[in-house]
């Protein structure tokens, strides 16, 4: 990632992004917590911008303001011991990390003030693991540790949990594919070898195969290694 | 309700300053579906609120409508906020400000961009409220620190945050180099963040 996208703190901090670059900009908060700080401080000093606007609202406002949380239940709280699992397990998570959904793991990978998704994420795997149709797969790679991929095809999602693979150097990971027509699309990363659960992106249900290969950092837009592991997903 | 919570009124002393009625804690309070403690922070903020929703989308009927969401999602939200990451106004007001700015992006956009910044940046109305005395000491206060700003970092900070622009936009209206007006809205927030003192 370019060093210039920390330049974009103050337009994220005033929304001045357009919605590509800043869902590009909250991947880039996910791991870098310089920028994460800075934009909390320049979000105070664009609060304090609003001082030059304060304007008495009608006052049915409040009546209709007051009525409308009635009916609503405000959200639980975002468990802290997932935040932090999620900072000693995954350290440095990937900026492609963010398409895939790291189990147990709190799935703060977005900007925590606006942090919707942590408890619907939580269950995506529960979900596929427990459908009515999910199928399983195991396999234990040469080099050490297991895979197991389960696929619910009427979900049309599959979640892979690895155990006790080989660590990596610093400049590799583990990706995770997925099968069409013979092409292998990339459908997320495994970045902790020791112990993961991810959910595959893409289009699982009507995949042909799943396979884990061994890729440059950041994850290859194709494999470039042959697969440590190849899942066929029997077709009906 | 609860006894033990401080009675907040809003209304200035006669001689001096308001009670400052801790927000932080009345968010926490309305996390956990506390009513009166959410009622207690929209007397505190919504003028603010209010005032911010005017600014950026203009007509005041949709700045209502904005206001009432911002309002609900911050109930809805209240368990997210975090103290150790910023102070519980500017967490509200990035709430608001989301919202205020995703109305102006949606359709209508483009009627609204017809009428110009300037003419429509004046006609503010400050509020004859309570805690207008403070308002406007606040708004003094601001006001001094935006000229500590250059002239194309206030522009292009106040086109962004009031304007409701991306910084593309902003680079297009200033007649600046495409990639120039973002690095001139965050060097205008550094500098009026410290020059204010705040988010340190």
């Amino acid at each position: 990632m370019s060093s210039d996208i920390h330049t974009l703190s103050g337009a994220y901090a005033v929304d001045a992004l357009d919605d590509i670059e800043r869902a590009k900009f909250e991947r880039h908060l996910s791991e870098c917590s310089t920028c994460l700080a800075e934009v909390d401080s320049l979000r105070e000093a664009a609060a304090v911008l609003a001082d030059t606007a304060f304007m008495a609202p009608p006052a049915a406002l409040r009546d209709r303001v007051l009525a409308g949380i009635e009916t609503v239940r405000p959200l639980p709280p975002v468990v802290s011991l997932a935040t932090e699992r999620r900072k000693r397990r995954f350290p440095a998570l990937v900026a492609a990390a963010a398409v895939i959904t790291l189990i147990g793991a709190g799935v703060a990978v977005t900007q925590p003030w606006q942090d919707q998704t942590t408890q619907v994420t939580l269950t995506a795997a529960e979900r596929i693991l427990q459908a009515p149709d999910a199928e399983t797969w195991t396999k234990s790679p040469v080099t050490g540790g297991t895979i197991k991929v389960t696929r619910s095809r009427s979900l049309n999602q599959a979640v892979v949990q690895a155990k006790g693979l080989a660590q990596l150097p610093d400049d590799k990971t583990y990706q995770l594919w997925l099968q069409h027509d013979g092409e292998m699309v990339t459908a997320g990363l495994l970045t902790d070898a020791s112990g993961a659960t991810v959910v595959l992106d893409g289009d699982p249900g009507t995949a042909q195969a799943t396979a884990v290969s061994v890729e440059p950092a950041g994850g290859s837009p194709k494999p470039t290694n042959f697969p440590i592991a190849t899942f066929e997903f029997e077709q009906v | 309700m609860d006894p033990l919570r401080p009675e907040v009124t809003g209304v200035p002393s006669s001689e001096g300053a308001p009670a400052a009625p801790d927000l932080s804690e009345l968010l926490n309070l309305s996390a956990r579906g506390d009513q009166a403690a959410f009622a207690l922070l929209y007397d505190a903020m919504a003028t603010r609120v209010y005032g911010l929703a005017v600014r950026v989308v203009r007509d005041p009927a949709q700045a209502e409508e904005v206001t009432q969401e911002a309002f609900l999602e911050i109930w809805k939200m209240a368990s997210r906020y975090d103290v150790a990451r910023g102070s519980a106004p500017a967490w509200m007001l990035t709430i608001v400000h989301r919202k205020a700015v995703d109305r102006v992006r949606s359709a209508e956009a483009a009627t609204r961009r017809d009428t110009t910044y300037h003419s429509q940046n004046q006609a503010v109305d400050h509020d004859t409220t309570a805690d207008a005395a403070h308002a406007s000491f606040e708004a003094r206060r601001v006001r001094a620190a935006l000229h500590s700003l250059t002239a194309v970092q206030r522009e292009a900070l106040e086109l962004a945050y009031f304007g409701g622009y991306t910084h593309t936009e902003v680079a297009t209206m200033l007649d600046l180099p495409v990639g120039t007006a973002k690095t001139r809205i965050r060097d205008g927030l550094i500098r009026l963040r410290d020059t204010m003192g705040v988010g340190a």
